[in-house]
């Protein structure tokens, strides 16, 4: 009996997300039929798109990786109690000390070297970033949502203010841009593939925050804040330097995003680097429940969801923004499925038939 | 420019029409969000309300201004911002009430889902020209043009400064606005007066919704007046943070409202005197005042007087 109970226990936080997807997929199907596509052509193109083939798996992927480091900037603080939502800002000021090194150093160092410092520069960039909101937290009370929040406001406008005037460049005109950064310092492809390296950082990134969260006394201490403070501070626990830690290392994340954005995809820093990819890491992160692992998964699907927006526009006259419609559908489902945890009676002690019934919550 | 015939008195007359422009949506939205605050539950959702908003409201001012003339159909298009709103926010204010369901992470899939929703039944609207909505011309006393221009009023911006007493006496005086404030702040001593907690905080979000739609109309159908897919810019989450910066008080959020807007057009008014190099840095002002007020105001002892109680909390 014990190992049922153990079984079907594991068995709910992975049917119920499925359940709430699959709930997803129908109410975005009666959506598509309002507007007139067929729903299952719909999703067969979405599927293809998405899955269906090598290529398009590597179109998922590539927007997967972003995801894969945003989210942790707002899983590592859950964990610690603090709801942090400023990735886009950490992934900007990320992308900026990316440029400012790879500018800097690019001409004199070899380009793996430059590489390596411009990675450096926008993991201490974004740390420092989210550092600053919970030191705000830690010393002054400030809730850390609403003040990371703004620091994503003052991030772009930082970010415009450079590329407007002291790093702009004159020969680029379709937008006010940086100068772009010496090709030796671009980050390549995954061998055989159009998938950047950026990819393997989120991937590592990803098992080290678990790793570091759940198999260390320092996740350990941090867990334990973000259960009881109180409690912390009384077994003699360092709250404060539990909490900059954790801001910085998720910072550091989302700024690593950043430089994979500026070093892979657009070789220079420009607007184009606020492309939502921190707000979706916030939606990301909670979906996953805050688990490194699971937010792989998460950014997977989410990436296969963003990869389909051109085939809807060109196969079935849907705008663009269908996808965000089908991307907010599935998100707000599975937020729902958190209220459902304990409620099916398959999950628990007692025995019960198939898995079936989820579906149907 | 025009402003190059008044020199330097182009900057605060910029800076006036700027405001007096820019604050009707934060004043809407803000008065929205500090309704909702004020049962206990945060709604970030906003800002896909306020593009919802906007596009309702364009896109029914359009179709409609054919048939019952383009006044109606302007105040037609507000109406149905409004009732756009309520109900996204009747799906926020639901969801968001579940047990261990965040509403921070409701409001932001009410963003992606909102703004989706909006530029889904947008696209077809980007192009016409819908009629706005008619302005007062409070500035028919000067002879300068920059003037009149400037002074030219909305009504969206007289509602909301009527609504400002109207809130400031329901949270005081009346029995509704007691409901709305014991939830916020004690849900267990509303609880115990026999008052659903759901239903108060349903209203609170679904009527705040309602606010936000109509702010969503005053951008496109007032300033600037156009239907497109970025209009809303963040308003809708700036004014969450500008309901902390009034601390929950429907009077400081008008004085906060211009503020922003006015701090919003520092940019384009100093660059209209040729001083352009640190527009993006003057955008960003707002958001470094919230901040620092924010820095000030906090301690690590107390929380901010003046929050509801229950916000932020889980249940």
């Amino acid at each position: 009996m014990a190992s049922t109970t153990t079984w079907r226990r594991s068995l709910e936080p992975v049917a119920l997300p499925m359940g709430a997807v699959l709930s997803a997929l129908v109410i975005f199907g009666v959506f598509c039929a309002l507007v007139g596509a067929n729903p299952l052509a719909v999703y067969a193109s979405i599927y293809r798109a998405a899955f269906g083939s090598w290529s398009a798996w590597q179109n998922t992927l590539l927007r997967a990786s972003p995801l894969m480091l945003t989210a942790l900037c707002t899983a590592l603080p859950a964990r610690l109690g603090l709801v942090i939502i400023g990735n886009e800002g950490a992934l900007v000021i990320g992308g900026l000390a990316a440029v400012l090194v790879g500018l800097a150093l690019g001409p004199s160092l070899p380009g793996g070297l430059v590489l390596l410092a411009m990675a450096l520069g926008s993991l201490v960039a974004g740390g420092l970033w989210i550092v600053v909101a919970g030191a705000l937290r830690h010393y002054r009370g400030v809730n850390e949502t609403i003040s990371s929040l703004l620091l994503n406001y003052v991030a772009i406008a930082l970010m415009n203010h450079l590329v407007q005037g002291p790093l702009r460049d004159p020969a680029f005109v379709s937008k006010p841009s940086s100068f772009e950064i010496a090709p030796a310092a671009w980050l390549g492809n995954l061998p055989d593939t159009r998938v950047h390296w950026g990819l393997i950082y989120g991937l590592v990134a990803s098992v080290l925050a678990y790793i570091l969260m759940q198999r260390t006394t320092f996740g350990f201490a941090a867990r334990t804040a973000g259960g009881n403070v109180r409690a912390a501070r009384i077994a003699g626990l360092p709250v404060g330097k539990l909490t900059l830690a954790v801001c910085f290392l998720a910072g550091s994340c989302a700024g690593l995003a950043g430089m994979v954005e500026v070093a892979a995809v657009q070789k220079r820093l420009n607007e184009s680097i606020v492309s939502s990819y921190g707000y979706a890491g916030i939606l990301v992160a909670f979906v996953a429940r805050h688990n490194p692992l699971a937010t792989v998964l998460v950014s997977v699907l989410l990436g296969g969801i963003l990869a389909s927006g051109g085939i809807l526009q060109r196969s079935h006259n849907l705008p663009d923004a269908t996808v965000m419609v089908f991307q907010g559908i599935v998100f707000l489902c599975v937020l729902y499925s958190e209220s459902l945890y304990g409620r099916f009676k398959v999950f628990q002690e007692r025995e019960g038939q198939a898995e079936g019934a989820v579906v149907a919550g | 420019m025009a402003t190059e015939a008044l020199g330097w008195w182009g900057v605060p007359l910029g800076i006036l029409a700027g405001t007096l422009r820019g604050s009707v949506p934060f004043l809407l939205v803000s008065l929205g969000e500090c309704l909702t605050e004020k049962s206990g539950k945060i709604n970030l959702g906003l800002e896909g309300t306020l593009l919802m908003g906007a596009m309702s409201a364009y896109a029914v001012s359009y179709l409609s201004s054919g048939i019952v003339g383009p006044t109606l159909a302007s105040w037609l298009g507000v109406l149905t911002a409004g009732i756009a709103g309520m109900g996204l926010g009747a799906i926020h204010g639901w969801l968001a009430q579940q047990p261990r369901v965040n509403d921070v992470a409701v409001g932001i899939a009410m963003i992606i889902f909102g703004g989706g929703l909006a530029n889904f039944f947008g696209k077809p609207f980007i192009q016409p020209q819908a009629p706005q909505l008619p302005t007062l011309a409070a500035g028919g006393w000067s002879s300068l043009s920059q003037v009149q221009s400037a002074l030219q009023i909305s009504p969206l911006f007289l509602l909301g400064v009527a609504i400002v007493p109207l809130m400031s006496w329901f949270f005081k005086s009346t029995r509704w606005g007691l409901y709305v404030r014991a939830v916020g702040d004690s849900p267990d001593a509303a609880l115990a007066m026999g008052i659903s907690i759901f239903w108060v905080r349903m209203a609170s979000i679904v009527a705040g919704s309602f606010l936000a739609g109509i702010g969503g109309a005053s951008l496109s159908l007032f300033y600037p007046g156009v239907w497109t897919e970025r209009i809303s810019s963040g308003q809708g989450l700036m004014a969450v943070a500008l309901v902390i910066f009034a601390r929950w008080q429907p009077w400081q959020c008008l004085w906060a409202s211009l503020l922003f807007g006015g701090a919003q057009a520092l940019g384009p008014a100093f660059q209209s005197v040729g001083i352009d190099s640190y527009y993006y840095l003057f955008n960003a002002a707002p958001y470094i005042l919230t901040l620092l007020i924010m820095i000030v105001t906090c301690s690590p002892k107390r929380t901010l007087t003046g929050a509801p109680g229950a916000l932020g909390q889980s249940d």
